[in-house]
């Protein structure tokens, strides 16, 4: 074991070298058990069309620990901007007006919710887990009420091309996940924004008492996070072709597992989204893999929790 | 004697458990006024049973979070103790005394196992708790099929009942188990936090665990105990959930642990570890079945439940906020 790891000499860190040696582990089997049917190019497909919706979710909730906070109103803001932008949509499903004004309505309940949990943090001095639990309580509540609990469907072509086209057959939610991805990946490591929020995540005081108002950059830590729930909303709307209050609750814990075993540190101030983005290959596969050989889901749930923990025991016993 | 009474009152209104009992006086006052069905012995008893589950789990994640833990999985855990009692019953047969034993003794090797990995492993307990709840839970609906169990024999479906009387709208009421096994669960939680070494100890490991550790203290054993305490108590109400719905499903309990989690600390009980206070939670659980049952006798559709329980969540952590950062300024 010793020797696999020492022959990985990558230029990165101990995460994403345990995360890859996970992988090559599970590829190895997959090869050995499916072979050709899991490395077809209809399984790969299938594979990277699916990973997006929680990959894009991983990142939200990551941004938020990576500050030391968390985010337990990701699905809830998802809903929240799915039943905003369907419920648009759907007065005039033909025009392309209405469209852009439903993304733009979403991206506005995005802003507010973000803005909400940004203040209760920031400004209140609510801990992250109790401002964002009550948030989400709250917005469950706010979808039901307003949605009267019932399915939004219908949408346009345009909109549904997001969630189930592609582009020389890479999928469109997998370009649209990159995407993003990349940009957060670019305000973490390339802006001041970014250093503050890594700095924030390893000594909060000290960052603010070296002059950095962190009041301010958790708000627009909790925006960010909103407004990649906006862009979950749409792929989930794209792929499923509805709305409704309720979709998608068991990825609110999925997304903490698969930030933290992209090695982003719950306290705060390590992590990279490079990580991140094994870490969902990882689980992933696990998931198609298990599906193939009909495995129940409910086994890869589990053993999605136990590869977490064993990842958590290789750390530790290294470190 | 007067001077001593007005000082403690004085320290008792700056406190949260004032303002969580003034908004539940308010709010009682209101609903005595609206709905004559409120105040009947019938519906405290109604609220009662239906908070059983709540209230039971909330003292166990109380002790957890004094200690400085958390326990996401708890739900997982009743689900797997409720589906071995069943099966258990539902073969065998057995007492009341036989169900609690073996739904204690379940909760609590799964409690000791939460406890060992997040001693051990030094991760924050709500990465790990996470991970336990997605394990025990995949593992619990994959053996089980998610099927349902049901067709329990008779001692089971009716149940203890003691004191019954007949109540104004007919149906007959009376201490039952799921009543009876909340208050005891209450008074060996409160006996257990103020009158006893280990709970002290249990404070003081949630205080300053360094601290603690250097007095001698044994966190692991702490640990071990806290954890393994959650688990005996979501056992014993997953025994008394499966009283009141006189059925199994295996996915039943999943998602109640924010539910358990925002009473706990609606009653003040910080999430660092070390504050709070059992009556406090109580008050939480009380605030929460009040304002649920209250709508539901106004008339109002179940669709305002979610949103006013969020509001109330919303404003009452905002308060504690508020007051910590006042005390702060002036204790600085």
């Amino acid at each position: 074991m010793e020797q696999v790891l020492n022959s990985l000499k990558l230029p990165t860190d101990k995460n994403i070298r345990y995360l890859l040696v996970i992988l090559v582990g599970i590829l190895a089997v997959m090869a050995f058990s499916s072979g050709q049917a899991f490395f077809s190019i209809d399984n790969l497909q299938s594979m990277s069309s699916q990973m997006p919706l929680l990959g894009l979710l991983a990142l939200a909730m990551a941004v938020c620990m990576l500050t030391g906070g968390i985010n337990l109103s990701i699905i809830a803001t998802t809903n929240a901007c799915g039943l905003v932008m369907a419920s648009i949509i759907t007065q005039a499903p033909d025009s392309s007006a209405m469209l852009v004004l439903a993304l733009f309505g979403g991206l506005i309940t995005a802003t507010v919710i973000g803005l909400l949990n940004g203040a209760l943090i920031a400004y209140v001095g609510v801990s992250p887990i109790l401002a964002t639990l009550g948030t989400m309580t709250l917005i469950n509540g706010l979808n039901v009420l307003i949605s009267g609990g019932s399915v939004i469907s219908g949408f346009p072509e345009a909109l549904l091309v997001l969630g189930n086209g592609s582009i020389f057959g890479v999928p469109m939610p997998l370009i649209l996940f990159a995407g993003f991805a990349i940009g957060l990946w670019a305000l973490l490591e390339h802006t001041s924004l970014g250093r503050t929020i890594y700095l924030m995540g390893s000594n909060e005081k000290a960052t603010r008492f070296s002059g950095i108002n962190t009041q301010k950059a958790t708000l627009y830590v909790y925006v960010i996070s909103s407004v990649l729930c906006w862009v979950a909303a749409i792929v989930m709307m794209a792929k499923f072709n509805s709305a409704k209050a309720g979709y998608g609750e068991s990825y609110l814990l999925t997304a903490i597992l698969a930030s933290v075993l992209g090695g982003i540190n719950p306290d705060g101030g390590f992590g990279r989204i490079i990580g991140i983005g094994l870490a969902l290959i990882v689980l992933q596969t696990l998931e198609s893999g298990f599906n193939l050989l009909g495995v129940s889901s409910y086994l890869t749930m589990a053993l999605w929790g136990g590869i977490l923990i064993l990842f958590i025991f290789l750390q530790k016993n290294k470190a | 004697m007067l001077n001593q009474f007005r000082c403690s009152l004085s320290s008792f209104t700056k406190r949260h458990e004032f303002y969580l009992s003034l908004m539940i006086v308010l709010i009682v006052a209101v609903l005595t006024f609206t709905s004559e069905d409120f105040l009947t012995l019938g519906n405290i008893f109604d609220m009662s049973v239906s908070s059983a589950l709540l209230g039971i789990m909330a003292c166990g994640l109380f002790v957890v979070l004094i200690a400085g833990g958390i326990d996401i999985s708890f739900p997982a855990t009743a689900a797997i103790a409720q589906y071995i009692t069943a099966t258990y019953i539902v073969m065998i047969g057995g007492n009341f005394m036989i169900a609690f034993a073996i739904a204690i003794v379940v909760g609590v090797l799964l409690g000791m196992i939460n406890a060992t990995l997040v001693y051990k492993l030094k991760v924050p307990a709500i990465i790990i708790t996470i991970s336990t709840l997605n394990v025990f839970f995949g593992l619990l609906i994959y053996f089980s099929n998610g099927e349902w169990l049901y067709g329990f024999p008779d001692w089971f479906m009716d149940g203890i009942e003691l004191f019954t009387f007949t109540g104004s709208d007919g149906y007959d009421y009376g201490l039952s188990l799921p009543i009876l096994t909340l208050v005891g669960m209450i008074a060996v939680t409160s006996f257990l936090m103020s009158k006893t070494r280990l709970g002290r100890q249990i404070y003081a490991v949630g205080g300053n665990a360094d601290a603690a550790s250097r007095i001698g203290i044994n966190l692991f054993g702490i640990n071990l105990f806290v954890y393994g305490y959650m688990g005996a108590l979501a056992g014993i109400a997953s025994v008394v959930q499966t009283q009141i719905t006189q059925s199994v499903a295996p996915n039943s309990l999943m998602g109640f642990e924010l539910t358990v989690l925002a009473a706990v600390v609606l009653g003040g009980t910080s999430m660092t570890g070390g504050k709070g206070t059992l009556f406090g939670v109580v008050l939480g659980v009380i605030l929460l079945a009040v304002a649920k049952n209250g709508l539901t006798l106004l008339g109002v559709p179940s669709y305002w439940h979610t949103v006013v329980t969020g509001l109330i969540i919303v404003c009452s952590i905002s308060m504690t906020a508020i007051n910590e950062k006042k005390q702060a300024l002036q204790e600085a």
